[in-house]
């Protein structure tokens, strides 16, 4: 059993956390994807040797086996069922002008989760689903949803329903303005910031399974597949960018706004990095 | 037009297994919002199933249980196809009912 | 949504009478000596034993009656709650002619949490999620044949997140 850290202040808890070297170089040398995407999850299946490949998608679940009963207690009916059949019932509802979300992407749209942030060539920039859903709505003369929650966790929490168990497959096309998304994704995730000078990976990468107090970290890899997610914390649904300045805020640092292009790259590179895991969302947490 | 609630009945031949899911906020009046103002105690308060016209299940219940509740329980009977009334009531006055065919 | 706010509560709860009288029919031959005024004996809603603090006033509420720990009550309950505010728990028992079933949250603000008729035909078995103000036991009571018997665990509740 590994110990509880409960603390009044997060510092202090924080501080408790241990932090060996890095386990990867950030841009040392030439920018090699795939190989930081082997060598990320080599270091995550050697550091936790008995949670299956798949297994990391369930986050703080995967780490601890009291939490694991809990969770599967939850999902016998879990609580993003409501905002599923939301999303479902939205999804096929057609805009004023009769066009809907279908004619917005490949397949209509369905079972695709999994090829999302893409890299859009003409733009130059990468596009997230949320992004690409806002665009839809907005190219069919509907006001764009708050990326945060309600509408946006119903869609995508119906578009990764449709998608389960697909595994990622992030894309880097050969361009060389792909690279340098997936490059500043990778620094934005290793950079310390905020009052309490942390980066992404001081946590995620370095301490996952250990507890911040009530919470047990979460490991990078897989990070995004359950999104969104019902969390109990919240009362409610969440999307990749309601979690993204939602840990921006936890080391006092100020977040950014939702789709900025430095979340578009970081979403880029946590992404390409779990190539491979399936897509498990939507999910619960604590 | 969606229910608040959600069910999932299954028969086993002998025995019916109900899951229930209902959307209710579940406010304790021990929380405050944003703002730092109490929001007010809102609560389901009874919760009943009913098969064949008889009360198979009730549920009394307070603030501490979870946003959003969740029960689960099993009668005796109950084939495929029967239908289940479920009906909640909450401390405001507001209710709401659905009826639901056991799987 | 189809919530309705009907706005006649009265009429509601005489509508939900009706429905458990003919349920208490159904018990028919069963010892039911619990006196009238109790909510384990009717369906009223126990206002007055949701409102008391301590779990030992709201069982006297409810019941009017202490309980005696049996090993035939059992309760599935995590060691450490993943989240105080959605905290899975399990009753049920090897009893016979279990009539209710109460769980009770020792050091919440009030300790009643959940009150679970149990009609004849009914397996004696309930599970929900509830809430947890902090560390403190959770006590299941069973009443069968008119006794009440309990158990009771010690469930951790560790400080909220970071808020995040
Ligand atoms: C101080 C430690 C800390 C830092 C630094 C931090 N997080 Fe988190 N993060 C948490 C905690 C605590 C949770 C909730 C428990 C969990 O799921 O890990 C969480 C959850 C998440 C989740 C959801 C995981 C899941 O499975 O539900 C994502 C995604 C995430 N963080 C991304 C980030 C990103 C991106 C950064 C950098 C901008 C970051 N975090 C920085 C503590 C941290």
């Amino acid at each position: 059993m590994r110990s509880a850290i409960h603390f009044a202040s997060a510092a202090l808890a924080l501080a408790a956390l241990s932090f060996g070297a890095m386990p990867f170089a950030v841009a040392a040398d030439t920018p090699d994807p795939a190989a930081d995407a082997k060598a990320f999850q080599k270091f995550f299946t050697e550091k936790f040797p008995k949670v299956k490949l798949d297994d990391f998608v369930n986050g703080p679940y995967s780490m601890n086996e009291d939490m694991h009963r809990q969770w599967e207690e939850k999902e016998q009916f879990p609580p993003y069922d409501f905002s599923l059949d939301l999303g479902k019932e939205m999804f096929a509802k057609p805009f004023k002008n009769g066009k809907s979300y279908a004619d917005c992407f490949p397949n209509q749209g369905i079972g695709i989760r999994q090829n999302y942030p893409t890299f859009d060539e003409k733009e130059g920039k990468v596009v997230t689903l949320e992004l690409a859903l806002n665009r839809c709505r907005e190219a069919n003369g509907e006001a764009p949803f708050s990326y945060v929650k309600d509408e946006m966790a119903a869609l995508t929490a119906y578009m990764a329903f449709t998608s389960r168990g697909k595994p990622f497959d992030i894309k880097i096309p050969n361009d060389p303005r792909a690279l340098e998304a997936y490059e500043n994704g990778k620094r934005y995730f290793y950079t310390r910031r905020g009052q309490l000078n942390f980066s992404c990976a001081s946590c995620h990468v370095q301490n996952p399974g250990e507890r911040i107090r009530a919470e047990v970290l979460a490991p990078a890899l897989g990070i995004l597949n359950a999104m969104p997610i019902y969390r109990s914390e919240w009362g409610g649904m969440g999307t990749i960018s309601r979690r993204f300045t939602t840990c921006n805020s936890q080391i006092r640092g100020v977040p950014l706004e939702p789709q900025s292009d430095e979340y578009r790259d970081l979403e880029y590179y946590l992404s390409y990095v779990s190539n491979g895991l399936p897509v498990s969302g939507p999910g619960a947490r604590p | 037009m969606a229910s608040t609630i959600r069910v999932r009945a299954t028969s086993s031949g002998e025995t019916t297994e109900v899951q229930a899911l209902i959307q209710h906020p579940m406010d304790s009046g021990y929380v405050k919002d944003a703002k730092g103002d109490l929001i007010p105690p809102h609560f389901i308060q009874q919760l009943t199933f009913e098969h064949d016209g008889k009360n198979v299940f009730l549920a009394d219940w307070g603030p501490a249980v979870s946003k959003d509740p969740y029960v689960k329980f099993s009668f005796k009977g109950g084939k495929k196809g029967d239908d289940l009334k479920i009906s909640w009531v909450d401390n405001k006055g507001a209710s709401d009912t659905t009826t639901a065919k056991i799987q | 949504m189809t919530t309705t706010h009907d706005g006649f509560p009265a009429t509601r709860r005489l509508m939900l009478k009706g429905a458990a009288s003919v349920a208490l029919i159904g018990l028919g031959n069963l010892p039911f000596s619990v006196a009238p005024a109790f909510a384990a004996a009717n369906d009223k809603y126990p206002e007055d034993a949701f409102k008391q603090k301590s779990d030992a006033d709201a069982v006297k509420a409810l019941y009017g009656k202490t309980a005696e720990p049996s090993d035939k009550v059992k309760m599935d309950a995590p060691e450490i709650a993943e989240n105080g505010a959605v905290v899975p728990i399990s009753v049920s028992s090897t009893l016979e002619n279990v009539t209710s079933i109460s769980i009770l949250v020792a050091e919440n603000p009030n300790a009643l949490a959940a009150f679970y008729l149990i009609p004849a035909g009914t397996l004696p078995s309930v599970a929900n999620r509830l809430k947890m103000a902090k560390t403190t036991n959770v006590i299941a009571i069973v009443e069968a044949g008119g006794k009440l018997y309990s158990t009771a665990k010690e469930v951790k509740v560790t400080v909220g997140g970071c808020g995040g």
